[in-house]
């Protein structure tokens, strides 16, 4: 199914962005996480968000969710792995599938820590960032699954059935990924391991890695005052614009973003006919 | 002309072998990146496919095949000039990816 818009990342930022779009009549499609692996469900106390002081991460994130999925917007829980514009619309790919919506909003929130020695060398090589894309080339193998949020554990699951020899770590300090042209073992806190894969499954993906063109200032996406990139049809909202890293300058962007990116569509809408 | 689906490696090695310029994009059914890129191929097949054998390998059908080129992630797409590779890209990329290379062994 097409949307005139879909957002990625189900925080502040990207459920403010959904509200509003849908406010002005598009529809809205929402890829985000379980709320759990949010960094703010962990916070006990969110006291600079105005109007609800003493509110928690958890009550927060909750409210802001139900509040976009009464206006209309559909939620669905996935990652997004990658992105492809046309020069009509673009396509996006959650694990198995692939929607398509005439703008983006990128909300992933940021990553934290660095990519692990060997990551970026042995990418598509050995190293994959989905195992529902790659598992199948690593049937009757040794695979190594790295894991950082809560979905990791069944898509440890999921390599194991369609039979890959799966060790599983969750959260770990120290990786190391070895090979010389391709995977042939792993690190991990000390552990040496020989695998065929190494399957890291974060929570959110570097920018740069879903959008190789996208502009960036440091590690955060560049946006003007409307929010948008230097790609036609994408806006950025919240944290992965830059500091400060608070709620309410997420719910802030994100609306301005839903507001510009909905003007976006009306306006391609226009051209076209 | 458009995009030619192999089946297997007997059928692959005489077309790859004839074909001055080939272009094959190795793929799977559950493969999400994979859809993504489908109707990219399927652009490229209608606007080369005169002028080059633009293709399509399944691993799951043809896992021979995609050992022997040492298949790792896909979507991978593998350019081959006079039945040999000459190049290869990962992952999804936007048309002109693929059309640029097609563009300089024509």
């Amino acid at each position: 199914m097409s949307y005139d818009i879909l957002v990625i990342g189900g925080g502040p930022a990207g459920l403010s962005a959904a509200l509003n779009a849908r406010a002005r009549g598009k529809s809205v499609l929402v890829v985000s996480n379980d709320l759990e692996d949010n960094p703010l469900w962990k916070s006990e106390l969110v006291d600079n968000y105005p109007g609800l002081p003493g509110v928690t991460g958890a009550e927060l994130l909750k409210a802001l969710e139900d509040h976009a999925a009464r206006a209309g917007a559909e939620i669905r829980r996935g990652k997004v792995l990658n992105t492809a514009y046309d020069g009509e619309s673009w396509y996006v790919s959650i694990g198995a599938d692939v929607e398509d919506a005439k703008a983006l909003i990128l909300a992933a929130g940021i990553v934290r820590g660095k990519k692990f020695p060997g990551e970026e060398a042995l990418l598509g090589v050995g190293v994959s960032y989905c195992a529902t894309c790659d598992g199948g080339l690593y049937r009757g193998k040794d695979v190594a699954v790295i894991g950082y949020d809560a979905e990791s554990r069944r898509e440890a699951d999921f390599l194991e059935e369609i039979g890959c020899r799966v060790r599983f770590f969750q959260s770990p300090a120290q990786v190391e990924i070895q090979g010389q042209g391709k995977v042939s073992g792993v690190t991990v806190n000390g552990e040496e391991l020989a695998v065929d894969a190494v399957f890291l499954l974060r929570p959110s993906m570097v920018p740069t890695d879903l959008f190789p063109e996208v502009e960036t200032q440091g590690s955060y996406v560049k946006v003007d005052r409307s929010m948008a990139t230097n790609l036609p049809g994408l806006f950025a909202a919240g944290d992965c614009t830059g500091g400060p890293l608070q709620v309410a300058k997420a719910t802030g962007e994100g609306l301005i973003a839903g507001q510009k990116a909905a003007a976006y569509v009306d306006a391609l809408t226009r051209k076209k006919g | 002309m458009s995009v030619k689906h192999f089946t297997n490696s007997a059928e692959f090695d005489s077309a790859i072998q004839t074909a001055p310029v080939a272009m094959v994009d190795f793929w799977a059914t559950w493969c999400g990146p994979c859809k993504m890129l489908a109707p990219t191929i399927e652009k490229i097949g209608e606007s080369y496919g005169g002028k080059a054998l633009i293709a399509k390998v399944d691993v799951d059908q043809c896992q021979d095949l995609a050992a022997r080129f040492g298949i790792m992630s896909i979507p991978t797409v593998v350019f081959f000039q006079n039945g040999k590779e000459v190049g290869r890209r990962v992952g999804v990329q936007p048309p002109a990816a693929f059309t640029g290379a097609l563009d300089q062994l024509l």
